[in-house]
């Protein structure tokens, strides 16, 4: 008895990390053989799980249109959001005879000893989206977000505002993420500066659109005086509002609320363009052109003048957007059917 | 003292542990601020009726926890595990009413079937999903949590795929009315869907042996067998219940705000719904249940959250409260700790105590 509830286990274990080990490093391999036929650079990039986020979608279908055969590229893609399974997709990568090795971590630690194998085996690394805890020169380049920067640009709009009193109600993202200390540290950073910025809420709603619908929910049902919501992403500034249109205050432009988010889905975007919002801060997936500059640079025997790169990131203003951007910039959502 | 009346009063029992943990939270909210069980009669932004105040708060966000409390409580009876994977298999079912709504098209605000179609092929896909848990755990004997492992892992991908990872908004504000205001009625409607739910698993309960059987083969699966009861169906069928309170769960959750968020989206909820069980008081390993005392465990966590969220906790310690507060609404609700407060009542009222021996 004892023995075959052992047995199952196993089983269920073995399935389980077999499903998790297609599912995870799936790689569309479109071709296996070495060397430069036609000239094609041969490309290995490991991202994270494209399904993760709306942003992570938008990033892997740009890098997709990026590094394609007409470019002079010969890509492979390997996805897992799990830094093991990163470091055995670039490991095979590597032993494929890669020329360059393109990296999103799923994790900053581990991955020194991989490095120093491409570095031995003449592959090239470049990191995009974000950065990993290594010694500099076991990459070429990095290609990042500057957070921070995108948590200034949005409070250097707000303030553009000239209220009188910002009384802020702040829900953040994950506590520790990368995108929520930077975006919440630029807000804390003017709330201390500045006396007329308070802080009436500031709660975590980890991303989740109904966690912030019940943090805006609980500010109104306690009488609290706002005027201004500060959301880390647009997910959870559509949860505040949901909240906001229940409770019958006004949001949007030259009404009672303003209302900011981050990330640029199409449809906040579009929420900008009905001036239901204020501002959408970029958080820039469009990562592609960056890389293969930094590679032609590579290719014509330049050097970087930088190691690492920052990506240029707009913030936009319900006043100014246009269809053209919305286009341009959205992320997701094809077009929308009326 | 007759064995039925005994049974009677072992379930009063048990429901009294979420009832008294409601009643803590409810004083202590008391003292800070009376004003927290304020109820007011509003407008939204559509020009309709709402109520709203905490207490309508907790209600209407409670209600999926609750629907997920009462399947959880079945598969816990009978299995003596607990199904992880709830918050994937929402994403699932949630997917699957947005893509059978929008078609091709990923914002839509035109319905291309009406929403009980789309509700009801969700309840389906869900029932399927359960009824293959189940299969793995009555058939190949597998533990719950094991078992369920596998659509926790792969459940968020498969959501994904159902939509080709694009992320379907719906402007029709019909679809809102599950997660919202029916307009008209102040009252939000989780709060309504909650309830039928209550009444069908009470009325099956009443009139059907589901209760008893589940009970028997959680407690003994060899003599539910030999007493000519089928403990593979049994376990199977619990996992399909669950499968429809999933689906419903999921149904209110992504009407809420007309839209998914695969990696978001009712995420660590199976954590909430297990340990709304252990509040009901319920013993994890399976047997005896008390459906009631899941159900306001539900609340209980709810409303512990809406006091938290009320009291402004910081971000970074928010975690760290409800972990203080669930360690002591889960040690008091402990075997021992109930022995021992009911000793410590016997020695206070002795009289009581010669009536209880007899």
């Amino acid at each position: 008895m004892k023995k075959k509830s052992i047995l199952a286990l196993v089983m269920a274990l073995a399935m389980v990390f077999g499903l998790t080990a297609c599912g995870g490093s799936k790689s569309d391999s479109a071709s296996t053989d070495n060397g430069s036929d036609g000239g094609l650079i041969k490309v290995g990039i490991i991202n994270n799980d494209p399904s993760e986020s709306g942003y992570r979608t938008a990033n892997d279908a740009n890098l997709k249109e990026t590094f394609t055969e007409a470019n002079g590229f010969d890509a492979d893609f390997a996805y897992s959001m799990k830094n093991e399974e990163q470091i055995a997709a670039a490991q095979k990568f590597i032993q494929d005879g890669v020329d360059y090795l393109l990296l999103s971590a799923a994790d900053t630690a581990g991955w020194d000893s991989v490095l120093k194998d491409a570095q031995d085996a003449g592959v090239r690394v470049i990191l995009f989206d974000r950065t990993i805890d290594a010694d500099e020169s076991l990459y070429e380049a990095s290609i990042v977000s500057d957070m921070d920067k995108e948590g200034q640009t949005a409070c250097e709009w707000l303030e553009s505002q000239g209220l009188d009193e910002y009384n802020i109600i702040h829900i953040q993202g994950v506590m520790g993420s990368a995108a929520q200390k930077g975006r919440s540290g630029a807000l804390e950073k003017m709330v201390e500066d500045n006396d007329n910025w308070n802080l009436v809420t500031q709660q975590t709603a980890e991303w989740k659109a109904e966690v912030a619908q019940q943090i805006v929910q609980s500010a109104i049902d306690a009488g609290k005086d706002f005027n201004v919501i500060y959301a880390e992403n647009d997910d959870m500034a559509r949860g505040a509002v949901a909240a906001l249109d229940k409770a019958n205050i006004s949001h949007g432009v030259g009404k009672d609320v303003i209302v900011m988010g981050f990330d640029c889905n199409k449809w906040a975007l579009k929420e900008l363009v009905a001036q239901n919002w204020n501002y959408d801060g970029q958080c820039n997936p469009f990562q592609g052109e960056y890389i293969k500059d930094v590679i032609d640079k590579l290719e014509k025997g330049e050097t970087l003048s930088e190691k690492v790169i920052i990506l240029e990131e707009k913030g936009f203003d319900a006043t100014t957007i246009t269809d053209d951007d919305v286009q341009q910039y959205g992320i997701g959502n094809e077009e929308a059917e009326e | 003292m007759s064995k039925a009346e005994k049974k009677q009063k072992a379930g009063s029992r048990q429901i009294l542990i979420p009832l008294i943990a409601l009643a803590i939270l409810a004083i202590f909210n008391l003292i800070v601020d009376p004003s927290f069980f304020s109820i007011s009669l509003g407008v939204n932004s559509q020009g309709d009726p709402v109520l709203s105040g905490n207490l309508v708060t907790v209600l209407d966000y409670g209600a999926e926890l609750a629907i997920l409390a009462i399947g959880m409580t079945l598969v816990t009876a009978a299995t003596g595990g607990q199904d992880i994977s709830v918050g994937a298999a929402m994403a699932i079912s949630g997917s699957i009413m947005l893509r059978v709504l929008c078609g091709e098209t990923t914002q839509t605000s035109v319905l291309h079937t009406p929403i009980i179609v789309a509700l009801l092929v969700s309840i389906v896909v869900a029932m399927l999903f359960g009824a293959f848990n189940g299969a793995l755990v009555a058939f190949f004997k597998i533990q719950p949590m094991v078992a369920t492992l596998i659509l926790f892992t792969a459940g968020r991908s498969i959501a994904a795929w159902i939509n080709n990872n694009e992320l379907p908004i719906i402007d029709d504000p019909k679809f809102g009315y599950a997660g919202g205001f029916i307009p008209g009625i102040p009252i939000p409607t989780p709060i309504f869907i909650a309830v039928i739910c209550m009444i069908v698993i009470a009325l099956l309960l009443r009139f059907t042996n589901l209760g008893l059987y589940t009970q028997s083969v959680g407690i003994n699966e060899e003599s539910s067998r030999l007493n000519g009861l089928n403990p593979e169906l049994i376990k199977l069928l619990t996992f399909v219940i669950l499968g429809v309170c999933v689906a419903i769960a999921g149904w209110i959750k992504v009407s809420r705000l007309s839209t998914i968020n695969y990696s978001t989206f009712a995420k660590d909820i199976e954590m909430d719904a297990i340990l709304a069980v252990a509040l009901g008081g319920n013993a994890l390993s399976g047997g005896k249940f008390n459906m009631a005392s899941s159900i306001l465990g539900a609340y209980v966590i709810q409303f512990l959250t809406t006091t938290l969220y009320r009291m402004d906790v910081s971000s970074a310690a928010i975690s760290a409260y409800k972990a203080v507060v669930v360690i002591l609404l889960v040690v008091m609700s402990a075997p021992t700790v109930q022995a021992w407060a009911k000793n410590m009542w016997k020695k206070l009222r002795p009289h009581a105590a010669v009536k209880e021996v007899g």
